[in-house]
């Protein structure tokens, strides 16, 4: 087997929830050996505190949302109000290239295990701190979870029709943003230790990164005043642009950014006349009647199976896709294509399916290597065989709580 | 950190966020556009500055041999290629590996290179769409919603940007570069959370719940995020655990302070409270003094008290409110620099502060290259 891209890469977290530990899991999907560092006491939130469990039933190895961000890792329990544990801790650190953590802004310092003590036994250490507001700032100590994040960056204010309630985003929506992007700057601090020598201490607000994905409408006002709005599906450039009804129960969504594509959505729906009317000749006469446009479309989906409706207009090169359920995403023959769902052996669930990242590369392909682990299912394996660490020694943490 | 390496980047809007990222972390990007494209949009714009501009068009030959030079003195080839297209055979792996055996080469196209889907178009709902995101955005049962601003684009370019990087730290063990096949759709999976676990662990499909949250209690209940506010509305949730319980004990005292009715929160031990088996029952009960009380709230008063009291919970901002947020200013996350009219045009900043420092943004490669204006080769 090929060896991964980042197999000579060792990533230790502390933290839990989202925005942590995704980023260890998109490295250790190219190989990075990811340690994911939990307390018995105070196990990651996302262990016990949201559904789904397997057989309903909350339990602290049962956590299918644990499980979708920790495939392809190992975990160790370490007391950190345990002085042993903390010297655990930074042996641990010192062993490692990476930390990732996402606690609030000080804890890492108030237990010891702040960046500048840290990089004294470890100068090339990359450390990257994750957090809703940032390390710095008025409100730096806000407590918060991404799904209200998403809330005041601005995302929600734009879901939504003009004339109803801002609309919810599925799950912490902002934090997969701050982990995507957290990914590429702690292999940027990689890139620059290898061409330096020189660790680096990387600060990434949440909040920050997902207004990179507003970055358009953030601009536009700054330019012009101009405040975006919620428009439902409607978008400025295209027409028809929307999602509509289809037979089976389910939704398609098409858009055409053109006069001749609207001409070849009319032909597909075998109602070529459609498109010399003179309400729906232009871009801008299609939006003035969007409604009675968007009426005779549905009218026609609901005639039609979503994924069958889909696949005639985009031979017809239209843009189209049903809307797919996440249940959908499973019998994608696209993403099975791609081994999107990849399945491990799991103690609890029998068989966990592992979602894989959405690149892959030609010469050394990622892995999904084992599904999520169990609370401190690796912590001997973990101190013994890369720490070094002796039975003996591994017993004596124990008996002194450090592990707990 | 990226000091040294060269980016090309001849991506259309699915892939702009890649460069950026890129450049923001230091990468000298040279961004290739075709003659007569629109770099007055806002979205152009904003996604595309902190890059030197190049102007090449693909049907030319000269301009294709400029092309082949510019990857020859790459790292990184970023690509969104439309198949037919003069630039997608430019920018095709097979062409350009032989002759720069040392670029990495990430192919950013909407369903990947392979596959049943791989010749299909899709624009931003299309992928939203393709990708499950629509069908848990919007009121349950009504139609499927995307943001208003595309998404999907930069869920796309964020995963490109990662795979580019991991492809170039294995460059410097192997000295090859290769290819990386990016999937818009794949990419728009990452928004859904761990949406997916339901279906793989419960058998269960997630729906959309308008202004609800649903997914945190085994009973199904569903809890209130939106609430009218006086300006607007307020995201606030019912949160268990720790954070949660300090969040309750201090709304509740809050309103206790103000002489807001308590109802069903009065006597509610918040030590003990998850919402993991409530049921909708109790959770009405529960959001109705809740409701009138924030409604006589503004945005503004709430994330400051919020702050004040260490709760959980954001006023739902339109942009206006963030480019006045005063958290953003103290940590320098604006950044002026100059348009290509000379006017100062306001950006967001360097996604990551390192070391201490938020990177500037580069007003192009050399200083006869500003952002925004052409340099023709």
């Amino acid at each position: 087997m090929t060896a991964q891209a980042l197999a000579d890469v060792k990533v230790v977290e502390f933290g839990g929830y989202a925005a942590g530990p995704h980023i260890g899991k998109l490295l250790a999907n190219y190989g990075a050996t990811v340690v994911h560092v939990e307390s018995r006491a105070r196990p990651d939130g996302f262990r016990l505190q949201y559904p789904p469990f397997a057989d309903g039933k909350p339990g602290i190895n049962s956590s299918g949302c644990f499980a979708h961000f920790n495939d392809s890792k190992r975990d160790i329990t370490l007391n950190l109000k345990n002085a042993q544990g903390i010297a655990l801790a930074r042996r641990l650190v010192d062993w490692c290239d990476v930390v990732i953590e996402n606690m609030r802004p000080g804890v890492m310092a108030r237990v010891g295990l702040g960046y500048d003590t840290l990089a004294t036994t470890n100068p090339r250490l990359v450390m990257l701190s994750t957090c809703n507001m940032g390390q710095t700032g008025p409100r730096a100590d806000t407590p918060g979870f991404g799904s209200q994040l998403t809330a005041l960056a601005g995302m929600c204010n734009l879901t939504g029709f003009p004339d109803g309630p801002p609309m919810l985003l599925y799950g912490p929506y902002i934090d997969y943003i701050a982990s995507t992007l957290g990914a590429s700057a702690v292999l940027a601090a990689l890139e620059r230790r290898r061409a330096t020598g020189r660790g680096a201490c990387i600060d990434v607000s949440q909040y920050e990164c997902g207004l990179m994905f507003l970055a358009g409408a953030l601009f536009e006002h700054h330019r012009s005043g101009k405040i975006a709005q919620r428009c439902g599906n409607a978008d400025t450039a295209a027409a028809p642009h929307g999602a509509y009804p289809a037979r089976d129960d389910g939704w398609i969504a098409l858009s055409c950014w053109s006069d001749a594509e609207f001409a070849s959505l009319c032909r597909a729906m075998d109602q070529a006349a459609l498109a010399n009317d003179a309400r729906y000749a232009t871009l801008a006469s299609r939006q003035a009647n969007a409604a009675a446009l968007d009426a005779t479309l549905a009218a026609w989906t609901l005639a039609q199976d979503a994924a069958a409706a889909a696949g005639r207009l985009q031979a017809a090169g239209v843009h189209a896709h049903p809307v797919a359920t996440v249940a959908d995403l499973f019998d994608d023959p696209q993403l099975a294509q791609r081994r999107l769902w990849r399945r491990q052996p799991h103690a609890v669930f029998g068989e966990q399916v592992c979602c894989f990242p959405a690149f892959d590369l030609s010469d050394t392909p990622g892995e999904i290597t084992c599904a999520a682990p169990l609370l401190g299912e690796h912590t001997e394996q973990v101190l013994r065989e890369l720490l070094g660490m002796s039975a003996e020694e591994v017993a004596a943490h124990e008996a002194a709580g450090a592990l707990d | 950190m990226l000091g040294g390496i060269a980016v090309l980047d001849a991506t259309d809007r699915l892939g702009w966020l890649a460069g950026r990222v890129l450049a923001d972390l230091g990468a000298d990007v040279t961004k290739v556009e075709a003659p007569g494209a629109d770099l007055v949009d806002a979205e152009w714009r904003a996604l595309n500055v902190n890059k030197t501009l190049v102007e090449l068009d693909f049907e030319r030959t000269a301009d294709g041999e400029r092309f082949d030079a510019l990857a020859a003195a790459s790292d990184i080839l970023l690509a969104t290629p439309v198949p037919g297209a003069a630039a997608a055979r430019l920018c095709d792996y097979a062409r350009l590996a032989p002759r720069c055996p040392r670029l990495v080469v990430v192919t950013i196209t909407p369903f990947g290179l392979m596959g049943p889907k791989s010749g299909w178009q899709a624009s931003d709902i299309e992928l939203m769409a393709a990708g499950g995101a629509m069908s848990l955005a919007g009121e349950p049962g009504k139609t499927p919603l995307r943001v208003s601003a595309p998404q999907a684009y930069a869920w796309t370019g964020a995963q490109a940007a990662i795979g580019a990087l991991v492809a170039l730290h294995h460059r410097a063990a192997s000295g090859r570069g290769q290819q990386v096949d990016v999937s818009a759709q794949a990419a728009v999976i990452t928004a859904l959370s761990h949406a997916p676990a339901f279906v793989s662990v419960q058998g269960q499909t997630p729906t959309r719940a308008g202004a609800y949250m649903t997914g945190r209690s085994v009973t199904g209940a569903r809890f209130r995020v939106f609430w009218p506010c006086r300006d607007g509305y307020i995201n606030f949730i019912l949160y268990g655990g720790v954070a949660g319980r300090r969040t309750n004990e201090q709304l509740v005292a809050w309103m206790r302070a103000s002489g807001a009715e308590l109802g069903a929160l009065a006597s509610i031990d918040w030590e003990k409270w998850s919402p993991t088996g409530v049921t909708q029952e109790e959770v009405d009960d529960i959001e109705a003094p809740i409701a009138r009380f924030l409604a006589g709230i503004g945005k503004r008063e709430f994330l400051d008290e919020g702050h004040r009291r260490e709760m959980l919970g954001y006023p739902v901002a339109d942009v206006a409110d963030t480019a006045s947020d005063a958290q953003l200013a103290a940590r320098g996350f604006w950044q002026d620099i100059a348009g290509p009219d000379g006017r100062i045009e306001r950006h967001c900043g360097c996604f990551a502060i390192v070391d201490g420092k938020r990177a500037a943004l580069r007003a192009g490669g050399t200083p006869a290259a500003p952002v925004g204006q052409v340099k023709r080769t």
